[in-house]
């Protein structure tokens, strides 16, 4: 169990080795999303070699609605 | 008028008219309001996800595809420069490396008026870091100017504030902006009506960009169709030159030839 802030949200993830681990367990792995990992981007390339770490802050954005 | 294009940077459109995907009931009316705009540029916010959402929700971005939209991610609601860049960076990876973006530095929350300091400051950034800027700016020649020759794409001075819908309230300095303008010049925010939209292209600007005006029309599909003519209507009558203006009474029909 590691514990990490998602979205500015404290969460606790069984198991993720990595940044496409940690989108599949939080569902959005076949989502088109953007992942920083304690403000830095992680291109989708390096997603499934980056791994991820106890008390890494995470934020994960998509494109929505906007003027 | 098919051979009349516009130059961003280093796209090219058909359409001068540029709309955002904000405040659209669902996601249904925002595709088809897009769609009958004729646009090309569709604007775009950058948002967490929720976390724990359904994943079988459809996204905005699965609506609107970058496959078929030159999609223009932009900086809303951020208030510095470095929040617009870390922003714009984000918005990059998530579109698999698209370069033009629209930079909006807000100053204020009631006016919505930009912070030029900022958004000086947060262009240079990023066209150091090889963005393509569509800038949102003041109605300031010097300033608009300025952003120019820093290497902006596009200078886009607000009509009105933003959401307001009150129209080119300064029509006079948007003409001086057009007056030294080498890139692009496109009214975004404040166009209220078709009406406003044409006021800006018989101007000269080179586009509108507009997402209120549609979204909030009580039929915004059908205003989506009305814009888009009310811009190409503008456009063209900006290509065919206005006649000129006079004071007084000149007849159209010839006084010779009258009967007795």
């Amino acid at each position: 169990m590691i514990r990490l802030t998602v979205n500015g949200e404290p969460v606790r993830v069984q198991q993720a080795n990595n940044v496409a681990e940690l989108l599949s367990t939080l569902n959005l792995h076949e989502k088109r999303v953007a992942v920083e990992i304690n403000s830095e981007i992680i291109p989708r390339s390096e997603h499934p070699t980056t791994r991820v770490r106890e008390g890494d802050r995470v934020e994960i954005v998509r494109a929505i609605g906007g003027g | 008028m098919s051979s009349d294009r516009l130059n961003v940077g280093t796209y090219n459109f058909q359409s001068r008219l540029m709309v955002g995907t904000g405040k659209y009931r669902d996601l249904d009316e925002t595709r088809l309001a897009i769609e009958a705009s004729g646009a090309e540029i569709v604007t775009v916010a950058l948002r967490r996800t929720n976390i724990g959402q359904n994943p079988n929700e459809p996204s905005l971005l699965d609506v609107i595809s970058p496959e078929r939209y030159c999609i223009l991610p932009n900086t809303a609601f951020c208030y510095t420069a470095d929040e617009a860049v870390r922003t714009c960076r984000l918005a990059r990876e998530l579109l698999d490396g698209h370069d033009l973006v629209k930079l909006e530095v807000l100053g204020d929350d009631k006016t919505l008026y930009p912070n030029v300091t900022e958004t000086l400051a947060a262009a240079e950034t990023l066209i150091k870091d090889g963005f393509q800027v569509m800038v949102y700016t003041s109605d300031d020649p010097l300033i608009a100017k300025r952003l120019e020759e820093m290497g902006c794409v596009a200078v886009m001075p607000l009509g009105a504030p933003i959401g307001s819908g009150l129209g080119i309230r300064n029509p006079h300095n948007i003409a001086l902006i057009l007056e030294n303008a080498k890139v692009p010049i496109i009214v975004d925010a404040g166009v209220g009506t078709p009406s406003d939209a044409t006021v800006a292209m018989e101007l000269g600007c080179d586009g509108v960009l507009m997402n209120s005006a549609i979204a909030h029309a009580d039929q915004p599909v059908l205003m989506a169709e009305a814009m888009k003519l009310a811009v190409e209507a503008g456009r063209a009558g900006y290509l065919a030159g206005r006649m000129p203006a006079a004071t007084y009474g000149r007849a159209s029909s010839p006084r010779s030839g009258l009967i007795d």
